[in-house]
């Protein structure tokens, strides 16, 4: 099976260089690095916006750059739908013709009816038709900008960190017809973001770029927990992602408990229905180790494991140690001191039982 | 008073001429000031400020200046008349194509420089988008870049069109001052100044200039009004 991106390429911008190779066959990949680590160059890249000096890009199998063969595909003959951090829709044309704008211009053979309606509907923006874009929010906006990439019919979806320029309540607008489209659409998506809690949400795969380089590309529960990337200068906190499926309540304490695959966790009811299936992520630093089970201990959430890998000593003064608890069929991320691992003796291999402070639903 | 009012044959033949000359003189150079203009605000090549210069030239130049330069070669033995006027036919050289054209060469910097800052205005964020959606750069600028600089190339045709009806030296200059051919608005004030009792026919000719030029001035706010409000591509 082909990979759905097969992308390595090499260019100069000025004093930065974009060295870049990945392959992913994620729905939705997230290219997740900080401001200015080249998230942004890569995407243009594969949009055609920047003509890398060398390398290849390849979408599907079809070749859309290949510097040693002399083959690059101009923008507008690629099919790639790009969302950008402004929506870009053109003030002089009504959401309607912004919308049917690509649909125009695909090839005559390939062209499918407008699923208008469609569109409409997953995004949620059939009252805004016959309106001008002076005239709609930003989150209105962004989302007529990702249904006129998706009317294009394109083989696969550019968006550059669409929620970057929306205040809260707007993000929370658009996150789930994102998670509607993943799920739904059927058409991949690159996904470019600088925010863990967007890329946790709705990634299946990331690429961690930093300055440039990819500095690690893998499935997002496996990349997000490694104590590898969370020991680097300035990352995020190691966190684990879990899925999870609501099994029962305890209707006299207001809790829900969820069966997940690192054992059994209980957590606040809040609006949870049976049979619910969420995603749930636990931050490195709310998990503690203990060699025995406790018994008198006011957190709910015991889980027993034993260490399937310790990291490098990190932070200042060498200070913390990142490792992974392997629980039932998943790895759970903890952070803890130099000295406590000292002083436990934890090595690969040793059972312990994960003490869980916090879980954070990610997905209701 | 009512005669005083009444222009006569001569008069409206120099009125019509001149709309007539001025019109032409503006649709004539549209096509090569949008060319330009296009070239200046996007082009990157070498010459680019010479190429800029020549073109405002007739606007630093007095305008006798331009009117003889043309004389010497648009004439019926200049370099570009003669070749003209034998392959083609055509003689310009004190007929009102010849007018035309010296309306042109001195409105056409106008032009150039109206159509060149709108298309510098124009986000070219949003032509990559029109690319990124299967656009090509034909398209691209037929359906976006063309609509959003539509009220730049408005004002540049407009002030092509005024400075066309006030030219003076350099038609002059270039096609004399022939009643019936050549014979524009603002040469007929002046031959009217320059005879005893022309007085009131020199006013005359100067309430039509006024009129025009304020019609123009409504029509060009008028129509970058209706253009900027909504320009409809479909």
């Amino acid at each position: 099976m082909t990979d759905v991106l097969d992308i390595a390429v090499r260019h100069r911008l000025g004093d930065f260089t974009l060295v870049s190779s990945f392959t992913s066959d994620g729905r939705l990949t997230a290219l997740f690095g900080s401001s200015g680590s080249g998230k942004t160059s890569l995407v243009n890249v594969i949009g055609g916006l920047i003509r890398p000096d060398s390398g290849h890009v390849r979408v599907d199998g079809e070749t859309l750059v290949d510097t040693e063969r002399g083959i690059f595909l101009p923008k507008h003959r690629r099919r790639i739908g790009y969302v950008f951090q402004e929506a870009r829709l053109f003030p002089h044309l009504t959401v309607r013709q912004n919308l049917l704008f690509g649909h125009w211009f695909v090839p005559r053979p390939q062209r499918r009816p407008a699923e208008l309606d469609k569109v409409l509907e997953l995004l949620g923006i059939g009252h805004l038709l016959h309106r001008r874009p002076g005239a709609l929010s930003g989150g209105e906006k962004q989302r007529v900008a990702i249904g006129r990439a998706l009317l294009a019919q394109p083989r696969l979806l550019l968006m550059d960190e669409p929620l970057a320029a929306l205040d809260e309540a707007r993000k929370a607008e658009i996150l789930p017809h994102i998670e509607r489209l993943r799920d739904e659409v059927g058409i991949p998506i690159v996904y470019v973001s600088h925010a863990l809690a967007e890329v946790a949400r709705l990634a299946t795969t990331v690429a961690v770029i930093e300055n440039g380089r990819v500095a690690a590309c893998g499935p997002t529960a496996d990349i997000l927990s490694r104590p590898d990337l969370a020991a680097r200068p300035g990352a995020p906190e190691a966190s684990s992602l879990l899925t999870a499926e609501v099994a029962g309540f305890d209707e006299a304490f207001g809790l829900a408990r969820l069966t997940t695959p690192a054992g059994p966790l209980t957590i606040a009811r809040g609006t949870l229905l049976q049979g619910q299936r969420i995603k749930i992520r636990i931050l490195a630093s709310d998990v503690m180790l203990s060699l025995d089970r406790l018994s008198e201990i006011s957190a709910l959430n015991v889980l027993s494991g034993s260490v399937a890998e310790i990291g490098e000593r990190s932070g200042l003064g060498g200070s913390t140690v990142h490792l992974r608890v392997a629980c039932g069929e998943a790895k759970l991320a903890a952070r803890l001191t130099a000295k406590s691992v000292a002083l436990l003796g934890l090595q690969p291999g040793k059972p312990v039982h994960a003490v869980i402070k916090s879980v954070s639903v990610e997905m209701p | 008073m009512t005669d005083w009012l009444t222009l006569s044959p001569e008069e409206w033949t120099a009125v019509r001429l001149s709309l007539i000359v001025a019109t032409t003189a503006m649709l004539a150079s549209l096509p090569l000031g949008l060319a330009l203009g296009l070239l200046l605000a996007r082009g990157r090549f070498w010459g680019k400020s010479l190429l800029d210069a020549v073109i405002h030239m007739p606007l630093i130049l007095p305008p006798v200046v331009t009117g003889y330069l043309l004389l010497i070669g648009f004439g019926r033995r200049g370099p570009i008349g003669e070749f003209l006027y034998d392959w083609f036919g055509i003689v310009l050289s004190f007929r009102w194509t010849g007018a035309a054209l010296a309306c042109a060469v001195m409105g056409f910097p106008l032009m150039v420089r109206a159509i060149r800052l709108s298309i510098e205005a124009v986000d070219r964020k949003l032509e990559s988008a029109a690319g990124t959606l299967g656009a090509s750069p034909i398209w691209v600028f037929l359906v976006v870049t063309l609509p959003l600089c539509l009220p730049g190339i408005i004002a540049g045709m407009i002030l092509c069109f005024a400075k066309a009806m006030g030219e003076f030296g350099a038609t002059i200059t270039f096609v004399s001052n022939i009643p019936g051919e050549t014979q524009t608005l603002p040469t007929a004030i002046y031959t009217f100044t320059q005879v005893p009792g022309g007085d009131a026919g020199a006013m005359r000719l100067t309430l039509i200039s006024i009129a025009i030029s304020v019609a123009a001035l409504f029509l060009s706010e008028l129509m970058a009004r209706i253009v900027g409000r909504r320009i409809a591509v479909e």
